[in-house]
């Protein structure tokens, strides 16, 4: 029908109206619910990382809490590696942290599109009763194809080999890009070895098959149809392994034990 | 009773959404590499395509002429993000699974495409028959698709391993070109040989 | 200045909205029976890109953004509304659209009539869509967002102006009936798009 402009108007802001506050209900109302799954997941996802959990158990909060009890979080100074006490490592939201630009430094060009770096990080780490470190998980990120990857790599106490990698958002095709959730992808990590002799990071996504851990320990078979989300993984892997990322952490630790 | 009959039954196979209309073909590449992604988009698409040709049908007398992609844009997207919301709150896991698609099924063409042709013209009971009929024959297609494409591409269904692959020591070595989306756009343009040889009726005369 | 001629060229050729990420594909395999059809559309589709992508960073980046509502007023400065993105970034290119759709109505009804259906379809082109949110994953400036936009339309419409070339010349062949028209476009396609992945990976 052709209305009157008045109409139009109305109608359009009728419309407008009924739709925001339908949308924007059913955002206020259920955001509760979406924050405890998304960190729950979150949490869920450092546990996969640590072997402490498996991707098909299904935890509840409860659980997720319990086996959480082993690890310890900790606040530490991106660019130095010393923890930061000054900092409550309960509340402490990394991400926030990296769009805050008073808690942030613009990031170095990097092959991993890291726009900025915040100035602390929150890494997990598992002691034993000696308080000897048995594995540390730390925080990654980096461009895919469709958009930014999230995800945790977890570090045997040497520090050089890999325990797992594990992504908790990101945007990749599902089959293609999004089988970085694979499990059987996820299982070719453990025992790789992220460093070289001169402690370069220089662990990498192939294409095709690297083969078992012995024969190729600097590297993980390549997803098929998916050269840009392994050139990712790659890329974000070695920007957070290296020194402008966790490196100073990394030879502090290695200067301790 | 029997237009309701062929709203249903006619976008099976004679009026195919992607195989006719062309329509739907972006998600039809994407999300078809896997049959699990393949169906949980499917009824996503079902599921808006009934409620937005619903609203748009009941609104059809008084969607002014000069904005009416814009008004049903804004419904079907509004639709599409309150289901978003509430697959984050209650499904997480599929929610993850589909957050690409999420803007994909906005952008869906056969969903602004049924409002369009159909919704603004025909009354509500009918249109959501064709919304339904429109996304099954969507389903249909999507589905076929992603059986050849998991089975051939990665030797499995469901993510059930059905072929044994070389990798793991067997004798199977997965079609990359499934994987890919060449491999789609092939399976579907076989697909459509196969309709239209069935169906002589939906060859093109040039 | 070579930046940005980057920038361009990557849009355009390595990064082809229609032939590596498979964006607007209804649209492309639709209406790509004609070159002058497809010309028309190839251009619709430019101007939409050029417009949009920029103007939905000014929204994204002064409205949207946590944080971004600060100008306004301080108190505002928490404000997450990034979940009104689609909607926001669709009214955009919706708006445009209708414009678009109007300008031809009235200026070039040839082509208003040969497009059809797939005008207002151009409102739900999710190579349109896509882009927009590339540019806000990619945090693009305005300028950035320009180029972008004018690249991305660029390659979809050199894209749809090939496929439509081949088609033409392929209505002097004798396919098999039921693979006449849409089924062989399919297969030309999945060959062009095998041709495209030859850029894959290219770094400029």
């Amino acid at each position: 029908m052709q209305g009157s402009v008045g109409y139009n108007l109305g109608f359009a802001a009728a419309v407008c109206l009924i739709c925001a506050v339908v949308v924007s209900s059913a955002a206020v109302v259920l955001a509760d619910r979406q924050d405890r799954n998304a960190l729950l997941d979150k949490q869920k996802n450092v546990l996969v990382a640590l072997g402490l959990a498996t991707d098909d158990e299904s935890l509840d909060a409860a659980e997720v809490a319990r086996r959480f009890e082993a690890i310890d979080q900790v606040v530490i100074d991106l660019a130095t590696g010393d923890p930061d006490e000054g900092v409550d490592a309960a509340t402490f939201d990394q991400r926030a942290a990296a769009m805050d630009p008073d808690r942030s430094r613009p990031a170095p060009p990097n092959a991993a599109s890291v726009a900025s770096l915040p100035t602390h990080a929150l890494v997990y780490e598992v002691r034993d009763d000696a308080g000897a470190l048995e594995r540390v998980v730390l925080p990654v990120e980096g461009l895919g194809l469709w958009g930014m990857l999230y995800g945790f790599v977890a570090l045997e106490g040497d520090l050089q080999t890999i325990r797992g990698l594990t992504f908790y958002e990101h945007k990749e095709t599902p089959g293609l890009g999004g089988e970085v959730d694979n499990p059987r992808w996820k299982a070719l990590w453990p025992g790789r070895e992220a460093f070289d002799e001169q402690r370069e990071p220089v662990i990498r996504v192939v294409k095709g098959p690297a083969g078992p851990v012995d024969q190729a320990p600097h590297a993980v078979d390549g997803l098929s149809g998916a050269t840009m989300t392994s050139r990712g993984v790659t890329n974000l892997l070695q920007f957070w392994l290296g020194e402008e990322g966790y490196g100073p952490y990394l030879d502090r630790l290695r200067g301790e034990g | 009773m029997s237009k309701s009959r062929d709203a249903l039954i006619d976008p099976l196979f004679s009026n195919n959404p992607i195989a006719l209309q062309v329509l739907g073909i972006c998600s039809a590449l994407a999300v078809t590499t896997q049959m699990n992604t393949a169906l949980v988009m499917s009824a996503a698409v079902v599921f808006v395509l009934l409620f937005s040709n619903l609203f748009v049908s009941m609104l059809r007398n008084q969607i002014p002429t000069s904005i009416r992609i814009i008004v049903q844009l804004t419904i079907i997207a509004s639709l599409v993000i309150v289901v978003d919301q509430v697959l984050k709150a209650y499904l997480f896991g599929i929610s993850k699974q589909l957050s690409v698609f999420v803007g994909l099924i906005i952008t869906n063409c056969i969903i602004m495409g049924r409002a369009e042709a159909y919704a603004m013209q025909n009354p509500p009971g009918l249109s959501m028959i064709d919304g339904l009929g429109n996304g099954l024959g969507y389903a249909v297609i999507l589905s076929g698709t992603a059986v050849l494409r998991e089975l051939f591409g990665s030797g499995s269904l469901f993510g059930v391993r059905l072929l044994a692959l070389q990798s793991e020591g067997g004798w199977y070595i997965p079609n990359g070109l499934m994987v890919l989306s060449p491999g789609a756009f092939f399976i579907i343009g076989f697909f459509i040989w196969a309709i239209r040889t069935w169906k002589p009726e939906q060859v093109e005369q040039d | 200045m070579e930046y940005y001629l980057n920038l361009a060229v990557k849009a355009i050729f390595v990064e082809n909205m229609a032939l590596a990420f498979f964006l607007g594909m209804c649209s492309f395999l639709a209406v790509s029976k004609r070159v002058s059809t497809a010309i028309g559309l190839g251009a619709a589709v430019i101007f939409v890109l050029t417009v949009t992508v920029p103007m939905n960073n000014l929204v994204y980046n002064y409205a949207l953004r946590p944080g971004s509502l600060a100008w306004l007023s301080p108190a505002l400065a928490d404000y997450d509304l990034s979940f009104l993105g689609f909607l926001t970034f669709i009214g955009t290119i919706a708006a445009m659209t209708q414009i678009v759709e109007m300008t031809l109505d009235r200026f070039v009804p040839k082509l208003y009539a040969a497009l059809g259906i797939f005008l207002p379809l151009i409102a739900v082109n999710c190579a349109i869509l896509g882009a927009s949110l590339f540019m806000m994953e990619r945090n693009y400036d305005l300028a950035e967002s320009a180029v972008f936009g004018f690249g991305s339309g660029a390659g979809w419409a050199l894209a749809i102006v090939a496929l439509a070339g081949i088609r033409e010349r392929l209505r002097y062949s004798n396919p098999p009936a039921g693979l006449r028209g849409l089924g062989l476009t399919f297969i030309i396609v999945g060959l062009m798009a095998i041709g495209f992945m030859a850029f894959a990976g290219v770094q400029l």
